[in-house]
């Protein structure tokens, strides 16, 4: 019998099953932000233990609250900073160089096909994008990996996500990643991984896979994961080309975490993306889909344009694409938060940043920001908010606020609006 | 180990989220007992006050399915265990507050829908109170003049960190 890629990477990197059903796994990639770190920080002080596993295979970034906002938030900002300094862990990326954890690390060529990723933030899922087994946990178990270089997990049964048929203009990973939660529901990938197949996923950019793999936590899923590709191999060639003397032997390497042809599945859901309409979530859970049509003329008071889902070049480029030539209506206000300091850059030397600021949007710096309603954006009660973000739950943005979750493309739409709008009229 | 039970929270509802446990404007607070004020803020149910008394003297909390999804806070078992509640029962638990409940030496302990709704039965009960022995895994709800007693199963694993009071010097002996 085959395997899936995650029990590829499970068996391949099992320290003991200290408990039937519960496996202890090696980690590569220790992944910090400022928000779920310092208390582990804090506790391996209290506890005379304050080490770290391996410097090179923690990696750090202050995203949530920054520049810090408070002195709260300032002293979560400096204990992190401090840890790293005294653990010699270089890659640490403060003001100036911080952006959103899960667009920051992938940049930076951190994840690899096969890895084992933890990090005290649910959308860590993000990076199952790449082949690798990356699941969200809480500030103990972070302790642990920061401290041990391990994490137990239950081993995850896997769910086989086959997409095929070709994007309709004006849809995106987004929607489909929308459209799959709303059929299976917000538990209904609980203690499972989400694995994505199929010509619609073998068709996409690695920034489209992260996109669909971010939201996999909506879903429940323990991890997304997509197969490493000749795309992944792409998309990492700037960091490993002194690993591999050519790409195929990359990709011959990396094949290796691919699932097996006769891999046995918790089940197997088709879906054809060939009329998939854009989508957008109208409740507070992000299962309660709709498509644009049915939701069109909702009156918006903010439209957001960033966060870990959504804040990367490629959706910048489809946003600007809309807007350029248009203005916010009047009745609404327009953030963009570029996900990292490169994607920022990116989008201004190719002028997307001209045609989001003479629309009259507020250009931020990289951070999460309004997408938990910490800072740059959070609505006020009433409010109903266009976002490019993760989730809609009651008061995520702000207490009494209200969020409806959709692509780049339908926010940008929206923002020339006012109210919720189909984007394909202005492709 | 912590003690498990006393008096009961019933939430009737399903897919209670972490940021209606716990809010993410509180997540700059550095230590886990200033969190305390702010137990189930944004959560918006009938008849239920954040609060109230009921919130105030709850030592275990009852809800429905897919309880505590979405974030990976750890906020979320922290603001109840300083809050005097060491014990979720529900239906189903969402993956991450799961494993956060039992990396604490808290217990998540999840019963078939039926069973539940004989708890739930209690709700209207003002001396509801709830008994859980995690050894033997059986549970009992009293309230009104009558109890029941149901079995619920832990792993081992999970079972392990309860009796050991958490993961992380468990995970420092062995690893």
């Amino acid at each position: 019998m085959g395997k899936t890629t995650s029990e590829k990477i499970f068996d391949a990197h099992l320290v003991n099953e200290p408990f039937p059903g519960t496996k202890v796994l090696r980690l590569d990639a220790v992944l910090c932000h400022e928000i779920t770190t310092p208390i582990a920080i804090d506790d391996l002080i209290r506890r005379n233990k304050d080490r770290v596993f391996d410097p090179t295979k923690i990696k750090a970034v202050i995203d949530h609250v920054t520049p810090s906002k408070d002195t709260k938030t300032a002293t979560q900002a400096k204990i992190l900073r401090d840890w790293a300094r005294r653990h010699g862990i270089k890659d640490f990326f403060d003001v100036g160089a911080n952006g959103v954890c899960h667009a920051l690390f992938p940049e930076r060529g951190f994840i690899r096909p096969g890895y084992t990723v933890i990090m005290g933030d649910s959308h860590t899922c993000t990076h199952g994008a790449f082949g690798a087994f990356a699941a969200g946990i809480g500030t103990t178990d972070l302790e642990v990996g920061i401290l041990k270089g391990v994490c137990a997990f239950r081993q995850p049964k896997t769910i086989k996500f086959n997409v095929t048929g070709t994007l309709p203009k004006g849809v995106y990973a987004k929607d489909v990643i929308l459209h799959i939660i709303g059929k299976i529901g917000v538990n209904g990938a609980t203690d499972r991984v989400m694995e994505f197949h199929g010509s619609a996923i073998d068709s996409m950019t690695m920034e489209s896979r992260m996109t669909l793999c971010n939201m996999a936590i909506e879903a429940g899923g323990t991890s997304g994961i997509c197969q490493p590709d000749m795309t992944t191999v792409e998309y990492l060639w700037p960091f490993i080309q002194e690993e591999f003397a050519t790409k195929e032997a990359a990709l011959a390497d990396y094949s290796q975490w691919r699932a097996d042809t006769d891999a046995e599945y918790d089940q197997t859901i088709e879906i054809d993306v060939t009329l998939l309409q854009p989508t957008i979530t109208f409740g507070y859970k992000p299962d309660q889909v709709k498509t644009v049509s049915e939701l069109a003329g909702t009156l918006l008071d903010q439209v957001y344009i960033g966060s870990c889902t959504n804040g990367r070049l490629e959706d910048l480029r489809i946003a600007a694409q809309i807007l350029k030539g248009h203005k916010l209506a009047p009745n609404v206000r327009g953030i963009l938060s570029p996900a990292t300091p490169k994607i920022q850059q990116e989008a201004m030397r190719e002028g997307l940043i001209d045609i989001f600021m003479e629309a009259g949007f507020c250009v931020t710096n990289p951070t999460c920001g309004a997408c938990l309603g910490m800072s740059n954006g959070v609505l006020a009660d009433g409010e109903v908010c266009a976002s490019t973000t993760n989730r809609n739950f009651m008061g995520r943005m702000g207490k009494g606020g209200m969020v409806h979750l959709m692509s780049p493309a339908t926010a940008a739409a929206s923002a020339i609006e006012g109210m919720i709008a189909d984007p394909r009229k202005y492709l | 180990m912590k003690t498990f039970g006393g008096p009961v929270l019933f939430l009737d509802r399903s897919d209670i989220n972490t940021d209606e446990i716990i809010p993410a404007k509180y997540l700059t607070e550095i230590t886990k007992e200033d969190l305390k004020p702010y137990i189930l803020e944004d959560l918006k149910l009938p008849g239920f006050d954040p609060n109230g008394p009921q919130t105030k003297n709850a030592r275990v909390i009852l809800s429905r399915a897919n309880f505590g999804c979405g974030s990976s806070r750890e906020h979320a078992p922290w603001v109840f265990e300083v809050n005097g509640i060491t014990a979720v029962i529900a239906e189903s638990f969402a993956r991450i507050f799961r494993q956060n409940m039992f990396n604490c030496g808290m217990a998540a302990i999840e019963l078939p829908a039926a069973d539940l709704d004989q708890v739930f039965a209690h709700a209207d009960d003002t001396d509801a109170s709830m008994s859980i022995d995690i050894e033997s895994g059986s549970l009992t709800i009293s309230g009104g003049g009558t109890q029941s007693t149901f079995s619920f199963e832990i792993s081992p694993f999970d079972k392990a960190l309860v009796l050991a009071g958490g993961w992380v010097d468990y995970a420092d002996q062995k690893y």
